[in-house]
């Protein structure tokens, strides 16, 4: 809760500031337009190969047209070229052309001639910022204030009622001793009980049967509580060894679970996915661009992007593999019994259910926790009520026909096609 | 009640005298003394040690409270994915890959099933149905690959070493013996193989003075001399039993490993009665083989009368007089029928011989171009076997005599195999230069200088050449587990050529076998229907003229009418489990009951019951529930080995066997060190020895899984009948419904008046069958191996299956009849009188027990027969095995408790009950006991723990991912699409399986054959199994 509340307190700070800078001066207006859709348009076109600062698959970007110019004397109408149709400039025997295509490995850039004179230029324009001076360390500290007054908070509240309690104790000690001073003064015998309470509750044996049933059966039912919750690992959250976060890929960035988990769709297993996979994107990912907290802060996410490489045996710096892998021991946390046999596929593609049905809100989970028990009872309690969508699959056209026949049915549920049997989960 | 009695502990004691040792004993518990003083008597040191009992108490305490807490925490498991994972592997699906297998011993197209990159288990390939077909060994020869005694990488002298020096040494060797003009020497298996063909051509070309000895251990040099002699090249012809309507055969066990074996889809064929016709077969031979258990008429001869029939034969189909030796006139009257019924089929009979001996050899090829045989190819000629004996004993004398320089061998364990393998010894310690290539560090490699660790065939490139024009490929499935290297792959290196073999192959088959056709295609096949242009590698042997013989067929058939022995004839075989004895350190195939005797983890001298009581051997079954036999002293020429005995029904008066393939002694685990090695009897490659048998002292315990042979009468349990009363009567005469009494009246024991139970709708959805040939089925146990590989059935060892423990899922139980038929025993129950007398029923069911001389023989596959109303789940206490819909009886392992109740209520007594943890326990340290041989389970399917009940699950696994298949692709499921591990595997199609709630499924229809029947079907259990009754071509032409 505490870090949504942060997070929701950032935005609302970076949209004050974005509003700040959009409202100051209106001579800047065009000029930021021209930026707005200058970044959008890298973004689509170019920040698969390019980034502003550091060399991808293609070289860094920024000062890029000032560059050229000052180093090469090219101008703009080359750029315009080279855009819309790289090869054809190198074909033409350019001898900056010539140099760049083999300085990166010979890939030709994608030719990108759907862009019109006044894209590139708002592209160039964003390319020709000055790098934004860092606001993360401000940011940090407002939120590190804003964390420990929300502490001090929590901990007033509970001094209080500490203190409350207390004096309430001290109230009736005095309450009492003032009765007995009076008592004492005007002569009242106070009786005293003969038996304590303990020796009473002694001496009465149906209490003492009633209070003994009571307790067998308490232990019991929490004895049996305990021993079902053997082996349920509900809510496990291990610390992995990259901190890896869904919250990320599957939450912010909206990565279709099954892109990395590919083989949850054709498989019994959904796959940790291999770390070729997490190359796709994160040859050009190479840092954490996004919200950040004061646990998980850029430079946080930066270690974790580091470590993928240091696994792959990507060198970032030279773009290219190194040979050296060492795989990632990631720590199983969804784990079923050997004679269980589970098949996502079945779930996935033929039931067409939604990973987050058994897995939970992945999407927000920064760190993957078990959110279903995975039991039996929790297996069943599905197969019970679920019913089957024959729709559109040829499959099940035969067996659809035949009960709706005989039975005159037309939904039927994984229990009435056999889902509770046995033998179709363990063997 | 106080007692006088004085009890005395030693003669001293009782006579009185008061010596001193009574009065020292009495005030001593033990008799040595115990030495206190030697641990508390050095004062100094205990007072110097810094533990004291308090913190000795505290470790403990504490180590204990760790222990325990730690015990608290569950386990954290490790997932670990590829770096870069292969594009065409998807974890948890398996993929197919098309290879061949070429030992020297067994060939054929296989599929290799492989999960996650390891190969798990090996299927038949359909593509390839002219080029052999899998047998029970080749199933079983996953697990070698993940043989823990496998060598991990070159050796020299005994020593660990490189491949780099190996390539050095052995390369400056070659070049320095090229020089010298010493003899190199190539002593390899039969590799069938075009490109090594070549390969070996050229390093002939290279460096000059080199001989190649191709050396089968089993050897059928014989029919490969009579081939050459009538046809001008070696070869073998091959038969397809399909066409014939009539086989005769002379001790040929064709469906056994007789030329190569692999003919039983072929005989298979015919032997199903198709329109009223199937085919006939007379069997003549010595031991009962599987052919001869599976033959229509069998007539039980010793080697020698063989030969004589066979001359016989040969006279009576082409009407040139042969006398010869008289023959005992019921073997007279049967090869005269035999030689009438081959004229009358003509070109529709076939005549088949596995004497090893060129004249017999000569006579069968002479005889079946007579007939015009149809069965008969000498076109397409077999090429699994090349070996020369002759060869080979010239080598060995040449070895001997010092003019080897160098012998380089590959696949083959002449210190094993040969008979005078002490010679072979001496030999090889004359050459300079010795390498073996092998897997194992076995009887010849471990006295080689060199051991060059080859790869397993599913870690290997290769291409065969089976049949003359049917082309296979060998590809890995797996990257070579150990640091090894082929044969064809060290040829390339002497040869100078830096190419790999796979570029090699793929080079050579472009160039002469493709003929255009894609080299992606083939190898994704497995094999290649091509134009042989073999590059006929030149064995340019002087040895191979030593004896060219210019035959005369007809001298030969007079030879072989007037051949005779003196003695007891011992006939040599390959086992169905075992053949040759290279996979011998294979559990699954230790633990493989033999079709025959259903003895595991031995082998045997079979002896006649009537020679066996004239020696004196006895077979016996023991109070523990085992069998017992005798031991024999078995000479030949000087030789003698001892092996256990068992009487044997069927096998000729006058003859022994004995099989090959055990009593191995090295580069395999203690526990299959079974048996004794008869190779030492195997003079002259000859597979008939003139023995003498002695009767030697102790009692040999065998593992074998059935003890109770005969049928006792009860047709019920294998429904035969004879293809007469088949094509004339109603069905339900010769296949009888079974009737129970109701209001005094017999209705059908199916009929739903006899019901007990309530019924359910089976007609939605699945409901799986599985239909038994009992007329396809050979009992060659593919089956077996197969559903071992599948569901990770354990092996057990020797002493757990002579406690009945045996874990097969699927048996194939073999029934001997005691009167000559089947029908005899019926008619012989049913005909008894009373109780008592020599009539009553008593003793004639004693007399039944044991079986005939010459007895009927039946096979029947029984595994979990997956009643509707199965017996078990209603004993269930924990409701642990229950029943699907589907028409699979489930089986919950971790629900069941192991009370045991079905396995005592099941009628078919086809549950088994994991006495032990066998995996991961150093009591049964067989492949689940060690990484490398757990590789092999199958993911899918559990591993059992102890204390559970398991059995067939009509391969659940397979059924529910065929649906899986069809929901995600959104389809129905295909005609035949369902399959089981042993339905798969059959390569004879005995096994059928499928949905009987499609009507596109050939079970449909099986299931309603006439031939239908459930076992047991009277005590109602209404079983998806369903078996097609035996008929029997019975009638003489």
């Amino acid at each position: 809760m505490q870090q949504v509340t942060n997070r929701n307190l950032t935005t609302r700070f970076l949209f004050l500031g974005l509003f700040f800078l959009i409202t100051i001066p209106a001579s800047l207006f065009a000029q930021d337009e021209d930026l707005v859709k200058g970044k959008a348009l890298f973004n689509t076109n170019c920040a698969a190969c390019h980034s502003l600062d550091k060399k991808l698959t293609g070289p860094a970007l920024r000062g890029v047209e000032a560059k050229l110019s000052d180093e090469q004397g090219l101008d703009r109408d080359w750029i315009y070229a080279w855009i819309r149709n790289s090869s054809a400039v190198i074909k033409s025997g350019d001898a900056y052309a010539v140099k760049i295509y083999a300085e990166y490995n010979n890939a030709a850039m994608t030719p990108l001639p759907q862009l019109s004179d006044e894209d590139i230029n708002n592209i160039l324009a964003y390319t020709a910022q000055e790098k934004a001076a860092p606001v993360a360390g401000s940011e940090a500290i407002t939120q590190t204030d804003e964390q420990s007054t929300s502490g001090i908070s929590k901990e007033l509240i509970l001094g209080a009622l500490a203190i409350l309690f207390l004096l309430l104790a001290f109230g009736l000690y005095l309450v009492n001793k003032t009765l007995r001073r009076i008592a004492f003064a005007n002569n009242i015998e106070v009786p005293v009980s003969e038996k304590t309470l303990w020796q009473a509750f002694v001496k009465n044996q149906f209490l003492i049967l009633v209070v003994s049933i009571f307790f067998l059966l308490a232990s019991a039912y929490f004895a049996f509580g305990y021993f079902m919750q053997l082996g349920i690992d509900q809510g496990y959250q291990p610390v992995q060894p990259i901190h890896f976060s869904h919250k990320i890929h599957a939450g912010d960035n909206k990565i279709d679970c099954k892109y990395c988990h590919s083989s949850a769709r054709v498989s019994k297993t959904s796959g940790i996915p291999s770390l070729n996979v997490c190359m796709n994107c994160h040859k050009s990912i190479f840092e954490y661009n996004g919200e950040t907290t004061a646990e998980y802060t850029k430079e946080y996410y930066d270690t974790e992007i580091n470590k993928l490489y240091a696994a792959v045996g990507w060198d970032d710096a030279e773009q290219q593999y190194t040979g050296e892998t060492q795989p990632v021991k990631w720590v199983r946390i969804h784990n079923l019994p050997d004679f269980v046999y589970y098949n996502h596929s079945q779930h996935v593609s033929v039931a067409g259910l939604e990973c987050q049905t058994c897995h939970g809100p992945i999407e927000e989970m920064e760190e993957v926790y078990q959110y279903s028990p995975l039991t039996m009872v929790w297996c069943l309690d599905c197969h019970k009520k679920t019913n089957i969508n024959t729709k559109g699959n040829e499959y099940y056209a035969k067996i659809h026909e035949q009960l709706s026949k005989n039975y005159g049915v037309d939904n039927f549920t994984v229990k009435e096609n056999g889902g509770l049997e046995c033998g179709k989960c363990h063997y | 009640m106080s007692s006088n009695k004085k009890y005395w502990k030693s003669i001293e004691e009782l006579s009185g005298d008061n010596s001193s040792m009574i009065e020292t004993l009495k005030h001593k518990e033990f008799v040595q003394e115990i030495p206190v003083d030697e641990f508390l008597g050095d004062k100094s040191t205990l007072e110097s040690s810094s533990t004291t009992r308090r913190d000795f108490l505290k470790y403990v305490g504490f180590s204990t409270a760790a222990a325990s807490l730690a015990a608290c925490e569950g386990p954290v498991i490790k997932s670990i994915p590829y770096v870069v994972q292969p594009e065409q592997i998807i974890p948890g699906v398996a993929n197919y890959y098309a290879t061949t297998i070429a030992n020297g011993y067994d060939f054929a197209s296989i599929l290799v099933k492989t999960r996650e990159g390891r190969p798990i288990k090996i299927e038949n390939n359909n593509l390839a149905a002219t080029n052999g077909s899998a047998n029970a060994r080749i199933y079983a020869s996953v697990l070698d690959l993940y043989d823990s005694k496998r060598v991990a990488g070159p050796k020299k002298n005994g020593e660990e070493s490189s491949w780099t020096e190996f390539d050095d040494d052995t390369a400056q060797k070659l070049n320095e013996l090229k020089d010298s003009g010493k003899e190199i020497v190539l002593l390899t298996q039969t590799f069938a193989s075009p490109s090594t063909s070549k390969l070996i051509s050229e390093f002939k070309e290279k460096y000059g003075n080199v001989r190649h000895v191709v050396y089968d251990a089993i050897s059928e040099s014989a029919a490969i001399e009579a081939y050459q002699n009538k046809y001008g090249e070696r070869g073998l012809p091959n038969y397809d039993f399909s066409k014939a309507s009539t086989i005769v055969s002379v001790g040929a066990d064709f469906l056994g490993d007789w030329q190569g074996g692999g003919f039983n889809p072929g005989y298979a064929k015919g032997r199903v009665p198709n329109h009223g016709k199937m085919s006939r077969h007379i069997q003549f031979e010595s031991n009962l083989s599987l052919t001869g258990a599976n033959a229509d008429k069998r007539v039980p001869l010793t080697l020698s009368q063989q030969k004589n029939a066979l001359g016989k034969l040969y006279g009576k189909i082409t009407g040139i007089s042969v006398s010869g030796k008289d023959l005992p006139t019921h073997i007279e009257e049967a090869v005269n029928n035999a030689a009438s019924e081959l004229l009358k089929a003509g070109s529709k009979g076939v005549l088949v011989t596995g004497i090893q001996d060129v004249n017999a050899q000569s006579v069968v090829i002479a005889i079946n171009e007579k007939l015009g045989s149809k069965a008969f190819d000498s076109l397409t000629t077999i090429n699994t076997r090349q070996g020369n004996d002759k060869a080979v004993t010239k080598l060995v004398t040449d070895m001997k005599a010092g003019t080897v320089g160098a012998i380089i061998m590959s696949g083959v364990n002449p210190m094993y195999t040969l008979p005078n393998a002490s010679d072979f010894a001496e030999g090889l310690e004359k050459v300079e230069l010795s390498v073996a290539f092998s897997m194992k560090e076995d009887e010849t490699s471990s006295l080689a200088k060199y051991i060059a660790a080859t790869p397993h065939y599913l870690e290997s490139w290769g291409d065969t050449e089976i049949l003359k024009g049917q082309f296979g490929l060998i590809q890995p499935t797996i990257r070579p587990l150990f640091d090894t290297k082929q044969f064809q792959d060290a040829l390339l290196m002497w040869n100078g050529n830096d190419v790999t073999y796979h570029d090699y192959i793929k080079k050579n088959w472009e160039d002469n076998i493709l003929n255009g056709s894609s080299w992606n295609q083939a190898l994704h096949d497995g094999v290649f229907v091509g134009e042989s242009k073999s590059i006929e590698e030149e064995i340019d042997d002087s040895v191979e003229n030593i004896e060219s013989i210019n035959l005369n067929i007809d001298v030969a058939a007079r030879t072989l009418a007037s051949a005779s022995s003196n003695g007891l004839e011992l006939a040599l075989y390959p086992k169905t489990g075992m053949g040759d004895g290279q996979q011998a350190n294979n559990p699954w195939l230790q633990e493989f009951p033999d079709p025959i005797t259903r003895a595991s983890w031995d082998n045997y001298l079979t002896v006649s019951k009537a020679d066996a009581e004239e020696l004196g051997f006895k077979n016996e079954n023991v109070a523990n529930g085992g069998l017992n036999g005798s031991y024999a002293d078995v000479t030949v020429e000087g030789i003698t080995i001892t092996v256990p005995v068992i009487i044997q029904p069927g096998q000729a008066k006058g003859s022994v066997g004995l099989s090959f393939g055990y009593g191995r002694t090295a580069g395999l685990k203690d526990e299959m060190k079974t048996g004794v090695n008869a190779y030492a009897l195997y003079q002259n490659f000859n597979s008939t020895q003139n023995v003498t048998v002695n009767v030697a002292s102790g009692t040999h315990e065998f593992a074998c899984v059935q003890l109770h042979n005969t049928l006792m009468g009860r047709g019920d349990i294998i429904h035969e009948t004879t293809l007469e009363v088949f094509n004339s009567k109603d069905h339900r005469e010769w296949n009888p419904m079974p009737q129970v009494s109701k209001d005094h009246e017999m209705i059908d024991a199916t009929s739903p008046d006899a019901n007990l139970w309530d019924e359910f709708d089976r007609s939605i959805g699945h409901h799986f069958n599985l239909s038994i040939d009992l007329n396809a089925c050979t009992g060659c146990g593919s089956c077996v191996i197969a559903c071992h590989a599948e569901n990770n059935v354990p092996v057990v060892g020797k002493i757990e299956v002579r406690r009945s423990r045996d874990m097969h899922w699927l048996r194939i139980d073999r029934y001997y009849s005691s009167e000559d038929t089947f029908d005899g025993d019926n008619n012989k129950k049913e005909s008894a009188k009373g109780l008592f007398g020599e009539t009553g029923i008593k003793d004639t069911l004693r007399s039944m027990e044991s079986a005939a001389e010459n007895p009927q023989v039946a096979f029947q596959p029984v595994m979990c027969q997956h009643c509707n109303h199965a017996p078990c789940e209603t004993v269930c206490p924990v409701a642990a095995t229950s029943h699907g819909r589907q028409g699979q009886n489930h089986m919950a392992y971790n629900r069941c408790v192991g009370t045991r109740y079905c396995a005592n209520n099941c009628p078919y007594k086809v549950r088994r009950f994991n006495w032990f943890l066998y995996n991961g326990n150093d009591e049964f340290d067989f492949h689940m006991n060690d990484d490398l041989g757990r590789m092999v389970i199958n993911p899918d399917v559990t591993v059992r723990s102890r204390g559970v009940m398991e059995k067939c699950s009509m391969c659940i696994q397979l059924t529910q991912k065929t649906i899986l298949d069809a929901k995600r692709d959104g389809r129905a499921i295909k005609a035949n699409e369902f399959e089981t591990a042993c339905s798969k595997a059959c390569s004879s199609g005995a096994m059928r399986f499928g949905d009987i709630n499609n009507k596109q499924d050939d079970i449909v229809a099986l299931k309603d054959d006439d031939r239908a029947y459930h076992l047991l079907e009277s005590v109602g259990t209404k079983p998806n199994v369903v078996y097609q009754t035996k008929v029997r071509n019975i009638k003489e032409v």
